[in-house]
């Protein structure tokens, strides 16, 4: 399994680890090695995960100031970058009220829960050749099934705050998680049927062994899930249940000081790890075309990681809010019945691929034809249920003359579109 | 069972302290769901007693309060009470004194503007950007007010009979650059939303406001244009020296809360119009104002002067005994009468809509409670 068995060898930054377990198995019994392999993996998701937040903090405030013309913090530190630091200790200082009327365990658990999912989400996720803290056999299962623990996280919050902007934001991330989990799973079906496995690390083996990335297999899998992943994790277009002009916080309107600070730090963390999920599942995880043998897999996969991140800020910086009504009509009306045809597609094509016995030669017609798909199903299926397409813009007439020039009528406030 | 299960509606504050009141406004909205069955609308937590207050001072003591009325729109403000009372004492203003007023209420109309359309698309949800990308244009012009008068919000430039200070040489190069750079910048704010599929989605159909309502209540400025209506105090009842000027009057065809905001970034290029034709036109030296006694004491009568602010038709009654104070100082507030369609606008809409219509009014809580 491993490249090279060199404890220096740090293009896996597993090596050291192993080298280590070993000297340990060597001396003591194996109990010991096993929960020094058990820390070692806590330690590391540890780690990152803070280093991580406090750096995504900053890489998204000095981003998004860029996107709107400004400097972003740029005082602390060389470039503003301990502002994060300063930020968090900002936070610890403040007091972390409770709502007087407020549930008080929940209020103080929920915070503290919506932290279990992001850190066992890590736990699968392969950084490099062999460097995963466990290489599940249901990996992807296991990815979507901690996720969904999340909304019921958020209504905690939003309940136990006993805040009816909180109460608000809550009941829209429920509708928002629950429309918005099928989509994704449907989407990861796709993946799974055609690489034949759950397993993180055979999905990035798979695409190495054909070398292909899963992105340009299946393309259509790969626009629904990131749609369905960031209405997940509540980021712009879909910070519904956020949304600051409408519900000044949402869920957590009522969270102070280092309550808040965890929402909003797994926000990012989520942001990440979904940057990192569409790595592996879609861009060949560390593998790329070859260049992890000069490069460090795990740097590959953590550059693939920040740009699936740099996405989600950009999404931020760019495009106003979605309605709830909406957000979720989009996801059953169309999402979820395209993405069921694709599964439908790929399983096809893997029967066929299964028949022929051929090798991956076979892969590229299958390409092609998921790409003509994706595109017939996206344009078909908007005619034939005549969903409303792009809307027109309107143009706005200039006069000189002085009086009436349109008359408007009908019901006054219910032009509301949709129900 | 499930007839045990009743849901009942239940009231939210939105404001006085919420994101989307710009201010200090307060809406009681009745919920059922995220429907809103009934909007109270609370207004007066800004009420300063201006009228009252103005009733004690001088004529010229006055104009301050109109920068604090409509305090995004100082300018215009300051043009609305100065043409009153010159209408009221029968004084006329010299030729370059009307052009600078214009210019200075253009890049004012402006302004306001930026703020207006930047807020909108914030409620909306656009996370700031469209409004910071305004807010540099928004400062490039409170920097020209800077460089005249030396103040940048509540300006207190007008006086009666003229403006209180002359342009200064670099005004002219700095504005004729604002005027060259600025259609550019609106192209580029316009990119972004204008054929936004997610804003189409948002503010069309949202807010409506029919012709006849629109009338009716009263409406005026970017309000009323967006309802089909073409009415313009700058051409139909020309005050200042507007009638020597070339613009359209930008109409919307729907009357909901995405033509307002067409309206608004139509509207900033009409002016950017104005602004380019008076930088032309005006006499290069000459008198700025006409000496105007401090203690001016206008012959006893009443006076109803209106201007086009940038949120509508914005009037000053003044009523003189004689005396050195106005015996009865009243205004006319856009952002009050605009305001008044609220429930109408808003019952029936989600909570997500109400923002964005809200939005779309463009007021000022300065000048709705005064």
């Amino acid at each position: 399994m491993m490249v090279l068995a060199r404890w220096w060898d740090l293009r896996s930054l597993a090596n050291p680890v192993h080298a280590l377990l070993d000297w340990l198995r060597d001396r003591f019994p194996d109990w010991v090695a096993y929960v020094v392999s058990g820390l070692i993996g806590a330690a590391a998701i540890g780690l990152f995960l803070g280093v991580a937040m406090l750096l995504l903090i900053w890489v998204e405030r000095r981003v998004i100031a860029r996107i709107q013309i400004r400097q972003g913090p740029n005082r602390t530190g060389p470039a503003g970058i301990l502002q994060p630091v300063a930020d968090a200790i900002k936070l610890m200082q403040k007091e972390a009220l409770t709502p007087f009327a407020g549930d008080k365990w929940v209020f103080w658990l929920a915070p503290v829960l919506l932290f279990v999912p992001t850190v066992l989400t890590m736990g699968v996720m392969p950084f490099g050749e062999g460097m995963v803290v466990a290489d599940l056999n249901v990996g992807v299962l296991f990815i979507v099934a901690v996720g969904s623990t999340v909304p019921l996280v958020i209504f905690m919050a939003g309940w136990a705050s006993n805040n009816k902007y909180s109460l608000l934001g809550a009941m829209r991330t429920i509708a928002m998680v629950l429309s918005y989990e099928l989509p994704a799973v449907i989407s990861l079906l796709s993946v799974v049927v055609l690489v034949g496995s759950m397993q993180l690390g055979e999905i990035i083996r798979f695409q190495r062994e054909h070398f292909v990335w899963n992105v340009f297999l299946l393309p259509l899998p790969f626009l629904i899930y990131v749609t369905a992943s960031l209405a997940e994790i509540g980021r712009s277009p879909y910070d519904i249940a956020e949304a600051e002009s409408e519900i000044v916080a949402g869920y957590h309107t009522e969270y102070s000081g280092m309550k808040f600070g965890l929402f909003y730090a797994v926000e990012l963390a989520n942001a990440l790890i979904l940057g990192g999920i569409f790595a592996i599942l879609f861009f060949g995880g560390w593998w790329t075309f070859g260049l992890d043998r000069i490069i460090p897999g795990w740097l590959l996969f953590l550059v693939k990681m920040l740009l699936g991140y740099w996405l989600f800020v950009w999404a931020r910086g760019t495009v106003p809010r979605l309605r709830i009504d909406q957000a979720l009509k989009f996801s059953w009306q169309f999402l979820i019945p395209i993405g069921l045809l694709n599964v439908l597609l790929v399983a096809l094509e893997v029967a066929i691929w299964a028949e022929t016995d051929a090798p991956g030669v076979i892969l590229l017609p299958f390409a092609v034809v998921n790409w003509l798909g994706a595109a017939g199903l996206v344009v078909g299926y908007v005619r034939l249920l005549r969903l409303e397409g792009v809307q027109a813009p309107r143009p706005v007439l200039l006069t000189d003359q002085i009086g009436i020039v349109t008359r408007v009528t009908g019901p006054v406030g219910a032009g509301a579109a949709g129900d | 069972m499930t007839s045990d299960i009743r849901t009942e509606p239940f009231t939210v504050n939105i404001g006085p302290q919420h994101p989307s009141t710009h201010g200090v406004f307060r809406m009681k909205v009745t919920l059922d769901g995220e429907r809103i069955i009934d909007v109270e609308m609370i207004v007066g937590y800004l009420h300063r007693s201006m009228e009252k207050l103005a009733e004690e001072r001088t004529y010229t003591q006055n104009i301050p309060f109109t920068d604090r009325a409509d305090y995004l729109s100082a300018m215009s403000n300051n043009l609305g009470y100065c043409l009153a009372v010159e209408k009221l004492a029968g004084i006329r203003v010299p030729e370059r004194g009307e052009y600078i007023r214009v210019i200075m209420a253009e890049l004012q109309r402006i302004a306001n503007h930026c703020m207006a359309v930047g807020t909108f698309i914030n409620d909306a949800g656009a996370w700031q950007t469209p409004l910071m990308w305004l807010f540099a244009e928004r400062e490039k012009i409170l920097d020209l007010f800077e460089m005249t008068c030396g103040a940048r919000l509540t300006v207190n430039y007008m006086r009666i009979g003229g403006v209180a200070f002359d342009l200064p040489d670099e005004f002219v190069p700095a504005c004729r650059r604002f005027v060259d750079e600025f259609p550019g910048r609106l192209d580029e704010v316009e990119a972004l939303l204008r054929e936004n599929e997610i804003l189409l989605a948002r503010s069309k159909g949202i807010g409506v406001i029919p012709t006849d309502l629109a009338i009716n209540a009263s409406l005026s400025g970017p309000m009323l244009r967006a309802s089909g209506v073409a009415w313009d105090l700058r051409k139909a009842d020309p005050y200042s020296i507007y009638d020597r000027f070339d613009f359209k009057i930008p109409v919307g065809t729907a009357g909901d809360s995405y033509d307002r905001f067409l309206v608004r970034v139509a509207e900033m290029r009409e002016s950017v119009k104005i602004i380019d034709q008076a930088l032309r036109d005006m006499p290069p030296k000459g008198p700025y104002k006409v000496d105007v006694p401090l203690a001016l004491r206008p012959p006893p009568g009443e006076v109803y002067a209106r201007v086009e602010s940038p949120k509508g038709e914005l009037g000053y009654y003044l009523v003189s005994d004689g005396g050195a104070a106005p015996y009865r100082f009243h205004i006319r507030p856009p952002s009050l009468i605009n305001l008044s369609l609220l429930k109408q606008m808003l019952v029936g809409l989600t909570i997500a809509d109400a923002i964005v219509a809200f939005g779309s009014i463009d007021i000022v809580i300065g000048e709705l409670d005064r």
